[in-house]
């Protein structure tokens, strides 16, 4: 693909397609991350954490 | 080998190999189980680090997240040089490569819908962003002279806060619809948390399109000349992507 330069892919772009995105499988499997929300819940609070000192103001959009 | 296994993706057969030197998760190279005509890409994981309870620890961690993502995507991206992936979950782990089979014998019949649905196709992203500072009118512009300047100011800052809003709501609305008509399917995802992505101005619209590879250039035309339409609004591409919004059900 050369229709645009290929940069570093942002992180941020990264998870919404990793956590939110892909095939999710259930059923007879061991191990598996259990819930979309708990993980996108986990990942805001551990935002958060990091960024204890810059608030986000969006969210109720989350 | 002992360890767990997690799956990056679930593929037709590819003739081409990995690239010899591609680490994936743990730093062990990544190689495909066939079963039933279809391919899971796999590769091992320490079980101290994979199984249940220290998965979801790391999930905590963004360094670990961070590297493990990073590691994910490079499997996917060696992937879709080679054939068109249909991308799994971060942190897809089964026991056994007998989990595996199992999971691509319960499976086979959506992974090859889905599979025919995404072959030759990628994702592109596309964010929208309002520029202007909202904090700006939170301030008055200048003391009030008196209560009903006062409100008459607070009346004014609202109604051009509100007209901004509105503005970039009905652009985003419109490049939305656009895009859509010229892409096979659309997704959108929440706004992002700009603690997350250090980008100035909100995130107004946060969408991904599932658009036929030989058609991305027009895609991404069709993108670029819609930036510097409405002064105050920028707009991010990414991409292209493996169709990691569109791997579930089609709507």
């Amino acid at each position: 693909m050369t229709v645009v330069e290929r940069r570093e892919v942002a992180l941020v772009d990264l998870l919404d397609r990793l956590l939110a995105g892909g095939v999710v499988i259930t059923g007879d499997i061991t191990l598996r991350i259990a819930d979309v929300d708990l993980v996108r819940i986990d990942l805001n609070a551990l935002i958060s954490s990091v960024n204890a000192q810059v608030p986000s103001p969006f969210e109720e959009l989350l | 080998m002992t360890g767990l296994r997690y799956v990056y993706a679930v593929c037709r057969p590819f003739g081409t190999p990995l690239q010899s030197q591609l680490k994936g998760v743990a730093g062990d190279p990544p190689r495909g189980l066939t079963h039933h005509g279809l391919v899971a890409v796999v590769s091992h994981v320490p079980e101290r680090d994979f199984a249940e309870e220290p998965l979801h620890r790391h999930l905590e961690d963004l360094d670990w997240l961070t590297e493990t993502a990073r590691a994910h995507q490079g499997v996917i991206d060696a992937l879709t040089t080679v054939t068109t992936p249909l991308p799994l979950r971060l942190g897809t782990v089964f026991r056994d490569d007998s989990g595996v089979r199992t999971m691509l014998e319960a499976r086979e019949e959506d992974f090859r819908r889905t599979l025919d649905r995404l072959e030759g196709r990628v994702e592109w992203g596309v964010k929208v962003y309002a520029e202007s500072e909202p904090k700006k009118a939170a301030q008055p512009a200048q003391k009030a002279a008196s209560g009903r300047d006062y409100l008459r100011q607070r009346r004014a800052q609202t109604r051009s806060h509100e007209e901004m809003w509105q503005k970039a709501e009905s652009f985003s609305t419109h490049l939305h619809e656009q895009l859509s008509a010229f892409a096979e399917d659309a997704r959108l995802h929440p706004p992002q948390n700009p603690a997350l992505s250090k980008a100035t101005g909100r995130n107004v619209l946060n969408a991904a399109y599932l658009v036929p590879r030989a058609h991305s250039e027009e895609f991404v035309e069709l993108v670029d000349r819609t930036k510097g339409e409405l002064p105050g609004m920028r707009i991010e591409l990414t991409g292209p992507w493996a169709a990691y919004s569109f791997a579930g059900e089609a709507t």
